[in-house]
Parts: structure tokens; sequence; C-alpha cells
């Protein structure tokens, strides 16, 4: 199975490219639509033994290569499959011109090869090769329309994601001096006996991964690339890409080679609890929706590195949770300024107002959402915080448990500023003439809120999910 | 002075040509020039499939596109280059300096390095090693290559209404 989620897809983007012109948007629409429905349903039955992975020694002679699942790489292929799904969803009613809506789901097929190989790589040069094809295609993605304010968005998301290249590439170079490979075993043996050279190279790479996934302080390009790209590009930028070449690969490092020193931990905690409060502080500051949006997922990310700067299990599974929940309410979020920006022609929360009243499904599935990332009980978002807040707290880190029960406060404050001025109140002149959005725009949003939903009120059974 | 060195230096004071440099054909051949450098150092430290792949795609294959693009743009005028060139120069003159204080300050690092590279030669033939080893990463570059086919694509499609 874990070879057959690259080369299915890859595969199938071959061939709807040699199908005729006129069947390849429909088709690549909907062998997409299924590889990704296939790939979430296996993730989510896998850890409970009602699917196995199958074959996987056969295809190995047969590809010269590893290519390992555990429940991490499930975590993310979760992600990645529903993420991807709803963006595909978004995409078709959002995106008008036909060659557009193609060249959008290729590049989607790319994303979803590059953050599938990531799930399952053990090496940290074929890490390296795959996040710079997700860059790739996503520097693509967001220049999808050439409009003006995407070009500034994709230049500065290019610059510095060069940065980090430059970055990682040296830490990999190092690596090869002092280790002589790059694979994980190689690399964890030797830190042993390796000294300052060695902590260099860590810290290179993980500098380049903290920009790659839009941390305080290389956050410079996050804000201006999701609000200048097209909507489900924001979605899945927003969902799951920032967060699989940033923090799943991390997390894959931390629990893999580089374990939780003292340093390393502090360095987690710092950056988080930075992150979650600039984030949120800037957040509450914005006048667009999907601006506000950028600036809350960087503080949500910062929940899911204070959570590992834990170094217990606890911690770990804290963030596990919180890594899917954030791909969950976040999509929606970008799903539903998606539908309002298509009923509306706006993003300003100045000119919005009462939207509920004439978009009452969108205006329902937002609150949800945005309950959730504040924390909100019974929502999933609210067991993943207080795991996190629980998981600070027993490890005696106190000051950053406190950091992260205020911030859930200034979430809360601009997830309310938000509802207030857009859905709720006094139905401006503007949108006096809404109507809800189509029902294709309405079947993420709706499913993401159940999921949301559902996954708090399940919470003890999906939670043995993550502690496997 | 050992030849190495001195590549290293020359290869150095090119790269900074290239970035201070305020004519866009000169940073082209200032960065050609650089590649070059890099080919002969590359060398001289036994290897020469990667001097190749420099020489082939950076200087030669990358100047070309660069040129070919810098040939669609028109010259501009006099007072604003220059008044860009005063820009330039305040906005990079730390550069140099910067990159003297690190050299220096590395130069009093005498610390042993044990590097463990493998013989070039351990792998006998090195096509064979990367179809052999790092087929993942072929495949990866396969996926960037694609990606960068659609962005050609997207990039350079005239726009529906004529502009």
């Amino acid at each position: 199975m874990n070879y057959l989620l690259i080369f299915v897809p890859f595969i199938a983007l071959v061939l709807v490219n040699l199908l005729p012109k006129k069947l390849r948007p429909i088709s690549s629409f909907l062998v997409l639509l299924l590889i990704l429905a296939a790939q979430s349903i296996f993730a989510a039955l896998a850890p409970f033994g009602l699917i196995r992975a199958v074959g996987a020694v056969r295809m190995e002679h047969l590809f010269g290569f590893h290519l390992l699942i555990d429940n991490l790489s499930l975590l993310l292929l979760l992600s990645a499959g529903i993420v991807g799904f709803s963006a595909l969803m978004v995409a078709w009613h959002s995106i008008k011109d036909e060659d557009d809506r193609f060249n959008f789901t290729n590049l989607l097929f790319i994303l979803l090869i590059g953050m599938n190989g990531i799930s399952m790589l053990r090496d940290l040069f074929s890490l390296y090769v795959f996040i710079e094809a997700i860059a790739v295609s996503t520097f693509i993605m967001i220049l999808l329309y050439k409009a003006r304010e995407a070009y500034e968005g994709a230049l500065k998301y290019l610059i510095l994601s060069v940065v980090a290249s430059v970055m990682m590439l040296s830490s990999i170079a190092l690596f090869i001096m002092f280790c002589g490979g790059t694979s994980f075993e190689v690399i964890k043996l030797s830190l042993v006996s390796s000294g300052a050279l060695a902590r260099i190279a860590i810290a290179l790479f993980i500098c380049g991964l903290f920009i790659k996934g839009g941390l305080v302080p290389f956050h410079g390009w996050l804000a201006d690339a999701y609000t200048s790209a097209p909507a489900p590009v924001s979605v899945v930028l927003a969902g799951v890409v920032t967060k699989a070449s940033g923090i799943f690969t991390l997390i894959r490092l931390l629990t893999a080679v580089i374990g939780f020193s003292p340093a390393t931990k502090d360095l987690l905690l710092i950056i988080g609890a930075i992150s979650i409060v600039i984030g949120a502080l800037a957040a509450l500051g914005q006048k667009d929706i999907k601006r506000m949006l950028a600036y809350s997922s960087i503080s949500q990310m910062g929940y899911i590195l204070v959570a590992l700067g834990c170094g217990t299990r606890l911690g770990l599974i804290a963030a596990a949770f919180h890594f899917l929940n954030h791909a969950i309410f976040k999509s929606q979020l970008f799903a539903n300024a998606a539908a309002v920006e298509e009923q509306t022609g706006s993003r300003d929360l100045g000119s919005l107002g009462g939207l509920a009243q004439k978009m009452p499904v969108t205006g329902i599935t937002s609150a949800i959402a945005s309950l959730s990332t504040a924390g909100i009980p019974p929502l999933s978002g609210f067991w993943s915080k207080l795991l996190i807040i629980i998981a600070l707290w027993v490890s005696g880190n106190y000051f950053y448990a406190v950091i992260a029960v205020l911030a859930s406060l200034l979430t809360l404050a601009y997830f309310l500023t938000l509802q207030r001025e857009a859905f709720f109140g006094q139905v401006s002149v503007k949108v006096s003439s809404v109507t809800e959005a189509s029902a294709g725009m309405l079947i993420p949003a709706v499913l993401l809120s159940a999921m949301t939903v559902g996954l708090g009120l399940v919470f003890p059974f999906v939670i043995k999910y993550f502690v496997r | 002075m050992n030849v190495l060195l001195l590549l290293l230096i020359l290869m150095v004071l090119a790269g900074l040509w290239s970035i201070l440099t305020s004519l866009l054909l000169r940073a082209t051949i200032a960065l050609a020039l650089t590649s070059v450098l890099l080919t002969v150092v590359m060398f001289q430290m036994n290897a020469p499939l990667a001097a190749v792949f420099e020489l082939s795609v950076c200087a030669g294959l990358i100047s070309v596109v660069f040129i070919s693009v810098i040939s669609l743009t028109h010259r501009q005028p006099l007072k604003e280059y220059l008044a860009r060139r005063q820009k330039r120069i305040l906005r990079f003159w730390p550069l140099p300096v910067l990159l003297l204080v690190v050299g220096v300050g590395l130069s009093f690092v005498h610390r042993p390095v044990h590097i463990m590279l493998p013989h070039p030669t351990a792998f006998g033939d090195i096509r064979i090693m990367m179809w052999q080893l790092r087929r993942l990463d072929l495949f990866g570059q396969i996926l960037v290559l694609l990606a960068g086919v659609y962005g050609v694509l997207i990039l350079f499609r005239g726009n529906k209404n004529g502009n």
C-alpha cells in the first residue's frame, strides 16, 4: 500500500494528461477525488487494523527503496486526504476557467505525491527533495490567476523558501561530511559521537523547517502567500502544506533522529510561545478574513510546537491531535472565506455584516470552526488544546501553560470579532442581495464541521488512535 | 598560496560582483564566472561529474536563459540607472565587510575535522550509484520538473482576454 500512495497518483497524473483535451478537466477531478477519498479512508481505518498494508516487501524489491508507514505517517496521509478533498471541491466551484482548474488539479496531484512521500521517508536528502517538490508546486499554485498581489505573495514565499533550502542543503552537506550518509539510522548513530558541528547541522535544518512552517520570526511570507493565493490554494496551503513541510518533518526528525535534549525543548517552547502570542495579536488587528486566518495559523502552529517542546509522550499525542484538528478547522475556515468571497465579492470585515441570515450554512459551519479553534468544548479543538495545556503543566512548564491558556482567550476574541462583523448584526447594504453559496462549496464545509463535532464527541475513542 | 584557496577567493569575489553590480547582463556574466570557478574547484577536488554538470547547466544553460530574458527587456534611462546604482551600493556595502569578517574569524578556528566522505570510486560508476541508491530522489526530481512544466504553462500562457 505504501508504494501505491505515491505511484497511483503519479500514474493517474500521467494518464489524465494523455486523454483528449475535452475530457481532461472532469476526468482529472474525478480521479483525484477518488484517490483522496480512498487515501482518507485508508489512513482513518489502518490504525484500527481494519485495513492492512500488504505486499510492501515485494514492492521494495521492485523499486529498490524503502517507504515505511507508521502511525505518524497515517496522520499526515489522513490530513492530506481530507484537506486535498476539500480544496478540490472548492476549486471545482470557485475556479471558473477550465484550463486553470485542470492546472490546479495537476499541481494538487504533485502536491499529494510530495506529501505522501514525506510521510513515509526516512532519509534527510530524500525528504529535502520532496519538500522542494511541494514548494515548487505551491509557488505556482499561488500564481494560478497571475494577479499582481499574488506575484508579491509568491515572490516572498519563493525568496524565504530559497533561504530555507540553503539552510537545509548546508545541513545535509555537513551530515554527509560527518556521517557519510543521510539516512536516519546513519545520522542517529553518528550524532552520539559528533560534537559542535553536528549541533550546527541540526540547528540549520530545524531553522529551515521553521521557515517552511512559517513560525515566528520566520513568518514574513505566510500572511501574504495565504491571502493572495486563490481560494482553493489557501485551503490546501493553510490546511496541510506548511504543516507537512515544516511541522511534520520536525516531528519526524525529533522522534526518529534528534530526540528531545533540554536545549531542543527550550528552543521549541520559546519559538512556539512567541508564535502563539504574535500570531494571535496580529490576527486581532486584521480586517481581511484570509489575513486574519493566516495569522491565526501561525498561532495554532505555535501550539503544536509548545506541545512538542514538552518532550513527553503526552506532548507528542497532543501535538499530533492538534495537527489533525488544525488541518480540519483551518481548511474549513478558508473554505468558508472562499464562499463569502464568491458570494459577496469581498473579504473586508468592514463591509460585511449579517451574513448568517443570507448564508446560514456558511455562518453555522464557520461558527463551529471558530469555536473549535478557540478551544470551546465539546468540539475537537477543545480536547487538543486541553491535552497541550495538561502536557505543559505535567512537564513542569507552568509559564508556557499559562501563555497557552491566555492566548486561547485572544483566539476567542479575534474569532468573535470575525463572527460579529461578518455573520451577525445588521445586514449590511452590500450583502442585502447575497444568497447562500453553491452546494459544491458547502459540501466540504459541512463535512469538515461534522468531523469537528464528531471528533469532539467521540474523543475517548479517537484518542486511542493517537496513543498508538 | 594554495591554488584551491586562490580559486575559492576568486569565486567569492565573482559572487560578490554578481550581487553588487546593478546591470543585469554583468550580473549574469559574474554568475557564470562564479560557476566556472566552482567547476575548476570541483575538478581539483576529484569530482569530475559534478564539475561537468556545474559547467554545462549552471554556467552554460542558466546563463543562456538569463541572457534570453534580458534581451526581452529594454534599457533603463541613464539617470534612473545612476540612482539605482547608488541605492544598490548603499544597500549592499555591508556584505563584503561581513564576508571579510566571517572569513578572518573562521581562519582562527583550528578544530580538527573528522570527515567521513566516501571515496569517489567507492561506489564505482556514479550513474549506477545514483540509480541503485538514490532512485527515490530521482523520482522526487521528476516531480519538481513536472511542477516546473506546469509553472511554464501557467505563467507564459496568455490571458484569455488577449492581454
